[in-house]
């Protein structure tokens, strides 16, 4: 993985823009030392590394303002950062950038629950938004994994999805305006009147625009009132493509669970060592979860188990009790830190078509044993988004090269069955150079020929999501 | 190639065709698909319609995508969908009573114009359920984005953008769409009488509420001259009985809601809002009020002569007012108001769209700027009203 060389010019006139930074934001909004700056080398994606020049953490959007408008003058790039839990480097920062990061704009600014619309500041977390209006018994939907971490700023950048979108969608869906800073320091309002946008859907192309558009400060977002309650079922299978194909039939008769995971044996066992969970022996595993008031959840659940009971299930458990449904979540919710129990793993985030389940599922055998490392699958089956873990040792030479090109031949193995490369963790570098493989020439260009309209100079997170062939001319000139 | 003789539509018949025709305009294009919707303002340009793009390429009922050519009529995309028990998830509008027009509504059509009914309210619009697009651009290039999968976050959301965006930015060819499963059953709560406030206010109050609300409008008047409420809950036949039940004990306060439990009767009750079937075959201009649901019954006050019906809650009101009323005073009513008002029906020579800030209008037009750099693509149809 590349990175453009740093411009020595910025470097140069370093001094100059840390005196500048001083004079704009109080001294503890500005990280210079290379002490402090460290913390802010890499996000979840930690194989990726490098200091940035400085560190800035704005406490106003007023203030968001001036950082940009400085480093717009004195072209230097900017690294917008949520809390730094992007597993694709979507914060990784170059040695003459400046990281911005949204962690001090925690404040929830207005609730709304006749609107039922939540106004938080960006650098909020994801879990406090539905804390903040749990009591009254809502939540906010979109639940990436790490929700107890990351903030809205970030999920708005990577359009953050998590276990429950099959039913309620991603953060696009739930996104109703935000309040951003253009890379020259203009602030624009977009969204907000209402449900529908006035003029281009703005709102849409700036969620999941992995921060090189601008930086979101305020955000309306969709809370929803939580059902009565939800339950789950635990079915086992024989084999992983009987599972995929249990998936396809749930949907198909027309029931819509909450939630579909997927489990396969070696993942099942990894995380009933780590979590005890008490689950069966068998291939693979669905966990579907239905919600609603207790006549709904019976009778769907029911009807669930209709279904799977033609597909001949290893086993087959209805939770009865909150319990029960805790013992049956405790190993999937567990299954990332069983894994990384096994040793260092490396996570992909594919999506493809859920009818293609049992070819990749059986594909991505094949390339195990070629690739002599194991993978273990565990992803959310209902929506088709994958997240197959590849085992490797970091200590043993070649090893990491190895799972490299295997998470690449299984990426594109998702495009060429009509999915795509990530789901909901976002291009960053990670996948930046694959991009060529879901999109043609003229598609990247369009695209990059937005970030043209909302940031002409290329400053704002640059090196990311396009291959760094294809933005090249477009970062040249702006310098 | 059909169609080019003199005042007929051109009517490329597939995608290549479209690109080579786009490529070699030298004129401005008027841009449709079946013709109905007659959004904006009226554009000055030779017509181009999509229609003959048309066929449904993939339906997976069991993936919940289907993908269309753009010209695809609506309910073609629909009697496919009911063959397995789904349907569109956002009810889009039909647009033929409202506007008196002729013509099959496309499936490009309803994309491009961001075409929500009801059900958007519960879960989502047009937008929402768009998963990839193919466009021809004002160049004549053909562009992909997105895909057939619904979670994607590849590259930037083209996707969103092109869904409303009228033609202006590119011709869409091809939409992939996330598809629902039908309702076995539905039950629809009926109350008459009420005032706006107070009817938004039980509105609220069941979307508030854990039972999974489909629908809530209120017509200031119904079929028979008086106000309506409709509250619509959608699940199987269990459910919608427990949950209609417990709905009717939440908005006692309001009044005692009838109870609609005939399968026509509903369908029919919900596309008389959908298709604001109140102001068909009547006089008058026809706004599209996007606000808060407190604030929309205020603004309708504040126009005279205005009568309403409120969709999504109160987030949507379509306002007739007597013919000519002139957009200022229909500006003057939203105030400060952050709220929205799209002229439908109309003259809509002066424009038709509500202003935009001016930053953001720069945006739009920048935008506009890269994807049509001639601006041949429907020009002018999304410019404010006067």
């Amino acid at each position: 993985m590349d990175m453009p060389t740093p411009s020595a010019d910025i470097l140069a006139r370093r001094p100059e823009f840390e005196r500048r930074l001083r004079e704009i934001l109080p001294a503890e909004a500005v990280i210079l030392d290379p002490v402090g700056a460290r913390a802010y080398e890499c996000d979840a994606l930690s194989a990726y590394s490098c200091p940035p020049m400085a560190v800035a953490l704005p406490g106003s959007t007023g203030e968001v303002s001036d950082v940009l408008r400085l480093c717009s003058e004195m072209g230097v790039p900017v690294v917008p950062r949520g809390a730094g839990t992007s597993l694709a480097g979507g914060a990784l920062p170059t040695a003459d950038s400046l990281v911005l990061g949204v962690s001090r704009l925690t404040e929830v600014l207005d609730i709304d629950y006749d609107s039922r619309v939540i106004r938080v500041q960006a650098g909020r977390t994801n879990l406090s938004v539905t804390q903040s209006v749990g009591e009254r018994g809502f939540f906010y939907a979109p639940d990436p994994s790490s929700q107890l971490a990351c903030s809205i700023a970030g999920n708005i950048a990577m359009n953050s999805g998590g276990a429950h979108c099959l039913k309620y969608g991603v953060t696009t869906n739930n996104l109703l305006g935000v309040t951003m800073v253009m890379m020259d320091g203009t602030v624009v309002e977009i969204g907000g009147a209402g449900l529908d946008a006035q003029g281009y859907d703005l709102l849409g192309l700036v969620c999941g625009s992995e921060g090189q558009l601008g930086v979101v400060t305020e955000a309306a977002l969709r809370i929803l009132r939580a059902p009565e309650g939800a339950r789950p079922a635990l079915i086992g299978f024989a084999s992983s493509e009987v599972a995929g194909a249990c998936v396809s039939d749930i949907i198909k008769a027309g029931i819509l669970p909450v939630a579909i995971e997927f489990m396969d044996r070696p993942c099942i066992e990894a995380t009933d060592a780590f979590a005890n969970a008490g689950y069966p022996d068998c291939e693979a595993l669905l966990i579907v979860e239905v919600e609603g008031s207790e006549a709904e959840i019976s009778e769907q659940l029911e009807r669930i188990l209709e279904i799977a009971r033609r597909h001949d299930p290893v086993e087959l458990r209805l939770s009865e009790s909150e319990e029960e449904s805790a013992r049956i979540w405790a190993g999937r919710k567990s299954a990332f830190g069983a894994m990384g129990q096994l040793g260092d793993y490396m996570c992909l985030d594919g999506t493809i078509p859920v009818s293609q389940l049992p070819l990749v599922l059986r594909r991505i055998g094949e390339m195990s044993a070629r690739h002599g490392l194991k993978v273990a699958n565990v992803f959310h089956a209902g929506d088709g988004n994958m997240h197959p873990l590849i085992l490797f040792d970091a200590n043993k030479p070649g090893d990491l090269e190895t799972c490299e090109a295997f998470g690449a031949e299984i990426l594109k193995l998702c495009v060429e069955v009509g999915g795509c490369l990530t789901g909901e963790h976002g291009v960053g570098v990670e996948k930046r150079d694959l991009m060529g493989h879901q999109y043609g020439a003229r598609d990247l260009e369009m695209q990059m020929a937005v970030k043209d309209v909302f940031d002409p100079g290329w400053l704002l997170n640059p090196a990311k999501v396009f291959p760094l062939e294809a933005s090249g001319p477009r970062r040249m000139a702006a310098q | 190639m059909t169609g080019q003789g003199a005042g007929q539509a051109a009517r490329p018949e597939s995608e290549a065709e479209l690109a080579e025709f786009v490529a070699a305009a030298q004129e401005p294009l008027r841009v449709f698909g079946g013709g109905t919707r007659q959004s904006g303002a009226p554009v000055n340009g030779a017509p181009l319609t999509v229609a003959g793009i048309s066929g449904i390429r993939l339906y997976e009922p069991g993936a919940l995508t289907l993908v269309a050519a753009a010209g695809t009529p609506l309910e073609d995309v629909e009697a496919a969908l009911a063959a397995e028990g789904q349907r569109l998830a956002f009810e889009p509008m039909d647009h033929r009573g409202l506007m008196g027009t002729q013509g099959v509504p496309t499936i490009g059509g309803a994309i491009a114009a961001n075409a929500s009914g009801p059900r958007r309210i519960q879960c989502g619009a047009a937008r929402d359920f768009a998963l990839g697009v193919r466009f021809v651009d004002g160049t004549g290039q053909i562009v992909a984005n997105g895909g057939r999968v619904m979670k994607n976050v590849t590259g930037y959301d083209i996707v969103k953008l092109m869904a409303g965006s009228y033609g202006t930015l590119g011709i869409l060819t091809e939409i992939s769409l996330k598809v629902l499963p039908g309702a076995r059953a539905t039950g629809v709560l009926l109350l008459e009488g009420l005032g706006d406030a107070e009817a938004i206010r039980a509105l609220s109050m069941a979307l508030g509420s854990p039972l999974d609300v489909s629908g809530a409008a209120h017509l200031q008047k119904g079929l028979d001259g008086d106000p309506v409420t409709m509250i619509r809950v959608e699940g199987t036949e269990a459910s919608v009985e427990e949950r209609c039940a417990k709905l009717r004990g939440l908005l006692a306060e309001f009044g005692e809601f009838a109870l609609e439990r005939d399968p026509d009767r509903t369908r029919r009750g919900w596309i008389h809002v959908r298709d604001v079937a109140s102001f068909h075959d009547r006089d008058g201009d026809v706004w599209r009020l996007s606000a808060t649901p407190a604030e929309a019954p205020r603004i309708v006050a504040g126009i005279a002569g205005a009568e309403a019906v409120y969709d999504w809650g109160g987030a949507l009101a379509w306002i007739l007012v007597p013919e000519g009323t002139p957009a200022a005073q229909v500006h003057a009513a939203i105030g400060g108001m952050r709220a929205a008002a799209t002229l439908v029906r109309g003259n809509r020579a002066a424009g038709a769209f509500a202003p935009l800030a001016a930053p953001v209008a720069a945006l739009n037009e920048g935008l506009r700027r890269k994807f049509d750099p001639r601006g041949i693509l429907n020009p002018g149809l999304m410019r404010a009203a006067a």
